[in-house]
């Protein structure tokens, strides 16, 4: 049987502001076959499957559906082209059966839960999904909404399926199942693509895989023919070189020492597993991996944020010589210990700075306990802020001015100032530069150096592996919440970082360089 | 004396029922509408006038009035008047994003000053020498008996001898808690007010339910307010006299964890409550002040256990109080 | 393909609504000062319809109402009129801590009557008993504790349980006021008043009962503004209030904030019952607060958290309500009359925040054409 095209997207170019999202992208997507769409973080997959299901519109381009042109505007308009789109964050009402959730919105005449129990029923036994229509969705477990999620779009008589990233949240056995489901879908004739940047995955489940790059296009490869080494090379590019200055690293001392860290999320998944390695003093240790693999939780274990079921956070304070234990310390506690942590948190609105106050304000948030006193003293926070806006160059109107009113780039520049004015020992940034321009971005890593000249032992988490390549020491890469490698910045290449961010499975040694 | 008790128990509950099967509608649809003990007072008020009216086109003379018109005039007003107010609320809130809380406590006092100032106007019109307004004639109609009423005892008594709103009310709360719960209609609605994100992607129009509701809302609550008037005071409105039971109404709610069915039997306990002070024998005045409480303490014993309990399905609506703008997700 | 197309652009809206936050303050202000004078000139026609007095004779009667014969030296009205404007202010600036924790404080009423009952059983119990000054100071710290224990409960639940503080600090009011209901009808022998008490009253200065409440609110308005503005303790609140998630992240206790600034909001709260009963009614009823708790929630979320605004939200809603009462009395109807008219301003200037917040953007035929 010749495959009939379900699907083809041409020259779809999508720009967020003067970000291009997506450029001149060209994808068909064929019956009865899994399509891989496989590129690193910001590539732009997401968003292009979010026009294809209504989520955004193109601002060039024209998609396709069965050979005839398709206007998708609304999620009700993808429904109607029967594309089902299963998001990375489910759509669920909490306290709502999952019958209930899959039949909401619908208007199928008489409202009788037995009988679209049944055919939820039937749809299950089809494809050999295990669900109780009657079980309530906050008892359940994410592959359990997943499926929910899968069996709403099928109930709704999807036969293009988009799943985002859906293997981010399962364990390998839950994985293995839903794969042999989607298989199952494809032998129906339906055609799957499913967004991911696990390799393994790719290779075990498609047929095909389409790269993007950047918001463009690579290429399309059949499975059967390519090789791991390829598709890595396809997703991360040629080396570009950025030229950010590296020095060597002085007087190197540890200075936190982690050891067999575990912690448990809120529904009992373990997150971060057997976590052991060390930062030091006067060094840019980089953590690479794929976003949402324990990153953040990691980073906020350590600053006190994250409840640690397992494991050591040691500090060795440069002056006293002294160990102290951070272990389920409030970082109040933390800071009566005389440890200077800074960290610059991913969500720089909702955690680092508070948007609604001026920037002499969010100077304050670290300092504002200073003195004896009950009023604050604004004096010191004002020097600062405006010794930042000259040093760091932010554009604001002045020091009063709301943060969330200043740029993006703007924005950091003022978290990083602050985390950097209190003079560190040691410094963690999750995603310093991500949607920063080119400038900003430089000014950072150039604020990074001057850190770890001074003796600072810096901690770097980030998604460019060029940047990672030139900026780190030493890079440690992480996995579904395990230490998959810890490698030299200086010899590594970004194929060998690429397949260990790939690697689920405790597969890598303590390369420590 | 037990019979006697429970009617009325049951007499005092059916306003708090009305009051609180309202506000169920409208916080499902994610709206805490404070505005309710204003709502349910122009729902009063409303009626009072529109009976009025109708009484003095009609003379002096019972005979003269249609005892269709007598009831169905008042209920359209009082209908009428708690939609309106229900209308700005939402229109507030929903479309003019609103904080809930504070339009709902201003419509409070604009609703109170309403009641007031109207039913003074009607206090003056008539030159009464006491300080209310007697619709004694129209009172009688509402408060018409079932046949057999008399006839049959405890069992009369007990079921058949209530107005006829009393039995409107429960039917009222049994109809929304079934469509709340067996009806598409209710799910979408009930997935409005816990994420109306993942309503609006399911194609609901978010904001026409949340408008819908709030109205069918106010409007049964305003119905709360008539029966109070015509039922059990008798037809006699005097300003102020409405109390606190619309506030009792929005705490009923929390008792019965959002479900009109429990509110039937929560509202009547509540009446209970209320008047279990003048039935217990020798209770001084002073200790009957202190009983009047017990509602507000056992409301507030259940707002603890829920809290605690984290029982998702006895908790609040996720998005109640929450502004919903789509450009926000 | 065409066809789609018409259904589609018929289903565009015309304009939709986006969020903004580049208002500057002094626009933002002058569309709600705008919404003020619309407001009163509507208050004005709405008199003008019901009265049927003339136009410029309304205000002249609410000005009357207001401050009766100012300008030939008679004083009496105008202090009638700062003593309900800092009730009502007192009231608010207690309020304001909690708002700007976003605590949602519906229990003023409740707590002021508490501390209002400290006062009265003080003042009863003790009068002969204490010396005038240990009397005044004992009414005081029983006030604030009274006050401030009202307003701690439902926090400490809200810190413990994340229990919902509307819906509980609403039912305390009723609590409450059944408690002044069953003390009031003890000490006033079966009537539901109490007859005014001697002891403890403040000191009338310069012949002025009202001076002490008027002094004691300025110093609070002063002090509140301060707190908010350049303590630690206020520099936490908006941090709390604004991102737990931030406040989290440095280190700021939140549960600890929450309850200390709801003792403070309830403390503040009992200090209004006693300016009310020692220095106002000299007795206690159900009604002694008579709304005010409500109405100053809606001062306190107008005045934008700021004591200075408040003080002038305050002085519009209470010059309206005497001085549409007047206007109401003097034509012979009731004064609730009033009520509807604040209830109306008070909603218009929550509509108006709409225009400050958002704004209207009329559609594009950009994304049709596609």
């Amino acid at each position: 049987m010749a495959k009939q095209p379900a699907i083809e997207l041409k020259n779809i170019t999508k720009v967020f502001g003067k970000v291009v999202a997506n450029k001149d992208v060209n994808l068909t997507a064929y019956r009865g076959e899994i399509l891989s769409i496989l590129g690193e973080n910001g590539s732009g997959k997401t968003t292009l499957m979010n026009m294809i299901s209504g989520i955004y519109f193109p601002d060039e381009g024209q998609i396709f559906i069965d050979g005839q042109e398709a206007v998708i505007t609304s999620p009700k308009d993808a429904f109607s082209y029967k594309i089902g789109m299963i998001h990375q964050h489910f759509k669920l009402v909490d306290v709502f059966s999952a019958a209930e959730n899959i039949v909401l919105g619908l208007n199928e005449g008489k409202y009788n839960l037995n009988a679209s129990a049944e055919k939820i029923k039937e749809i299950s036994e089809q494809y050999g999904f295990e669900l109780d229509p009657a079980k309530k969705i906050y008892t359940m477990s994410v592959s359990e909404k997943q499926t929910v999620e899968i069996i709403k779009v099928l109930y709704r008589g999807a036969d293009i399926l988009i799943l985002d990233e859906p293997t981010a949240v399962l364990t390998p056995q839950e994985t293995e199942k839903l794969f042999n489901i989607l298989r199952r879908m494809r032998d129906d004739g339906k055609c799957i693509i499913i967004i991911t940047h696990k390799l393994h995955e790719v290779l075990s489940l498609s047929d095909r895989v389409s790269v993007l790059r950047k918001g463009e296009y690579v290429g399309t490869v059949e499975t059967a023919k390519t090789s791991e080494a390829e598709l890595t090379e396809m997703m991360v590019g040629k080396k570009v070189s950025l030229n950010i200055d590296r020095s060597e690293p002085e007087n190197v001392q540890d200075r936190l020492v982690i050891e067999d860290l575990e912690c448990i999320n809120r529904e009992g998944v373990k997150i971060l597993d057997d976590i052991t390695f060390t930062a030091r003093s006067g060094e840019i240790l980089g953590i690479a991996g794929i976003a949402g693999s324990g990153q953040r939780e990691l980073l906020e274990a350590i600053a006190g944020l994250q409840q640690v079921q397992y494991g050591e956070i040691i500090y060795n304070d440069p002056k006293t010589g002294e160990k102290e234990d951070l272990r389920n310390k409030t970082p109040m506690q933390i800071r009566e210990l005389g440890v200077r942590l800074s960290f610059v948190p991913e969500d720089r609105l909702g955690m680092g700075l508070v948007g609604n106050m001026d920037i002499v304000d969010n100077m304050m948030l670290r300092s504002y306990r200073k003195g004896k006193s009950m009023f604050l003293e604004r004096k010191a926070p004002k020097d600062l802020a405006m010794h930042i806006i000259d040093d760091l160059e932010v554009v604001t109107p002045g020091a009063t001015t709301p943060v969330r009113r200043l740029s993006g780039g703007n924005v950091q520049k003022v978290l990083v100032g602050r985390e950097i004015a209190a003079s560190p020992t040691v410094l963690m940034a999750a995603y310093p530069v991500r949607g920063l321009d080119i400038n900003s971005s430089y000014l950072i890593y150039n604020l990074l150096n001057e850190q770890k000249k001074k003796g600072v032992a810096v901690i770097f988490v980030g998604e460019d592996l060029d940047v990672l390549t030139e900026l780190c020491d030493r890079i440690m890469v992480i996995g579904s919440g395990r230490i998959t490698g810890i490698v030299d910045g200086r010899t590594t290449t970004k194929e060998e970082i690429g397949l260990l961010m790939t690697k689920s499975k405790q597969q890598g040694d303590d390369c420590n360089g | 004396m037990i019979i006697q008790f429970i009617c009325r128990a049951i007499l005092l509950g059916v306003p708090l029922l009305y009051g609180s099967t309202g506000e169920i509608v409208t916080e499902k649809s994610g709206h805490l509408n404070l505005g309710i003990p204003g709502i349910m007072y122009v729902g009063a008020i409303s009626g009072v006038v529109g009976s009025f009216l109708y009484e003095n086109s009609c003379g002096n003379d019972i005979a003269n009035m249609s005892p269709l018109l007598a009831v169905l005039i008042p209920l359209l007003c009082a209908i009428v008047g708690a939609t309106l107010m229900g209308l700005i609320y939402s229109f507030l809130t929903v479309t003019l994003h609103a904080n809930q809380n504070v339009t709902g406590l201003a419509l409070t006092t604009l609703g109170i000053g309403l009641g007031n100032f109207l039913g003074a106007s009607l206090i003056n019109i008539t030159k009464s020498e006491l300080p209310s307004i007697a619709l004694t004639k129209t009172s009688s109609f509402f408060a018409a008996k079932l046949p057999f009423a008399d006839k049959l005892g405890w069992f009369g008594d007990l079921f058949l001898s209530h107005d006829f709103l009393t039995y409107f009310a429960i039917i009222i709360a049994i109809v929304v808690s079934f469509v709340l719960n067996r009806t598409r209609v209710g799910l979408n609605l009930r997935s409005v007010g816990e994420n109306p994100a993942t309503a609006d992607a399911a194609g609901i129009n978010v904001t026409k339910y949340k408008y819908v509701a709030t109205c069918i809302g106010s409007a049964i609550a305003g119905l709360g307010g008539l029966q109070y008037v015509m039922a059990y005071a008798n037809g006699v409105w005097s300003n102020n006299a409405f109390g606190d039971r619309g506030w009792m109404a929005i705490a009923l709610v929390i008792f019965a964890l959002w479900k009109p069915s429990v509110a039937i039997l929560g509202s009547f306990l509540f009446g209970a409550l209320c008047n279990a002070n003048n039935y217990i024998q020798g209770l001084g005045t002073e200790t009957q002040e202190l009983f009047k409480m017990l509602p507000y303490v056992v409301t507030i014993v259940v707002l603890i256990i829920t809290s605690m309990r984290k029982k998702r399905e006895h908790q609040p609506p996720q998005s109640l109080g929450l502004a919903y703008f789509r450009e926000e997700r | 393909m065409a066809k789609k197309e018409a259904v589609k652009t018929v289903r565009e809206p015309l304009f939709h609504v986006v969020k903004r936050d580049d208002l500057p303050w002094w626009k933002a202000w002058l569309i709600r000062v705008a919404t003020i004078v619309i407001a009163i000139f509507l208050v004005g026609i709405l008199s003008v319809v019901v009265t049927g007095q003339s136009f410029g004779g309304t205000y002249q009667i609410m000005f009357s109402g207001v401050f009766g014969r100012l300008f030939e030296g008679h004083t009496t009205m105008l202090w009638k009129y700062l003593q309900e404007i800092v009730i009502l202010l007192s009231l608010a600036l207690a309020l304001t801590p909690a708002f700007k924790m976003k605590f949602w404080n519906c229990g003023a009423e409740g707590q002021a009557l508490m501390g209002g009952l400290a006062s009265i059983i003080c003042m009863i119990e003790l009068g002969d008993k204490l010396s005038y000054p240990v009397l005044l100071a004992v009414i005081t710290i029983t006030s604030i504790f009274a006050g401030a224990l009202w307003g701690v409960i439902p926090a400490i639940f809200k810190a413990a349980f994340n229990t919902n503080e509307t819906l509980f600090t609403l039912m305390m009011n009723y609590i409450a006021t059944q408690i002044i209901a069953y003390y009031v009808y003890i000490k006033g022998g079966g009537s539901n008043v109490i007859n005014p008490v001697s002891a403890g009253n403040f000191p009338s200065v310069g012949g002025n009962d009202y001076f002490v409440n008027i002094m004691i609110v300025s110093v609070i308005t002063v002090v509140m503004y301060i707190y908010l503005k350049y303590s630690k303790q206020g520099y936490e609140i908006s941090v709390v209030g604004e991102s737990q998630n931030t406040a989290r992240y440095i280190g700021i206790n939140v549960k600890k904030v929450i309850i200390r600034t709801m003792i403070i909001s309830g403390a503040l709260c009992g200090i209004t019952g006693m300016l009310l009963v020692a220095g106002k009614d000299h007795s206690i009823n159900i009604n002694s607060v008579g709304g005010q708790g409500f109405t100053a929630i809606l001062m306190s979320w107008l005045g934008q958290f700021n004591p200075f605004i408040m003080v002038v939200m305050t002085a519009i809603v209470v010059f309206l309500r005497l001085g549409v009462a007047k206007v109401a009395d003097t034509a012979l109807l009731n004064s609730s009359f009033s009520e509807i008219m604040v209830g109306i301003v008070i909603l218009m200037l929550v509509g108006c925040e709409f225009f400050i917040h958002y704004s209207i953007k009329f559609k594009h035929k950009k994304e049709a054409a596609a």
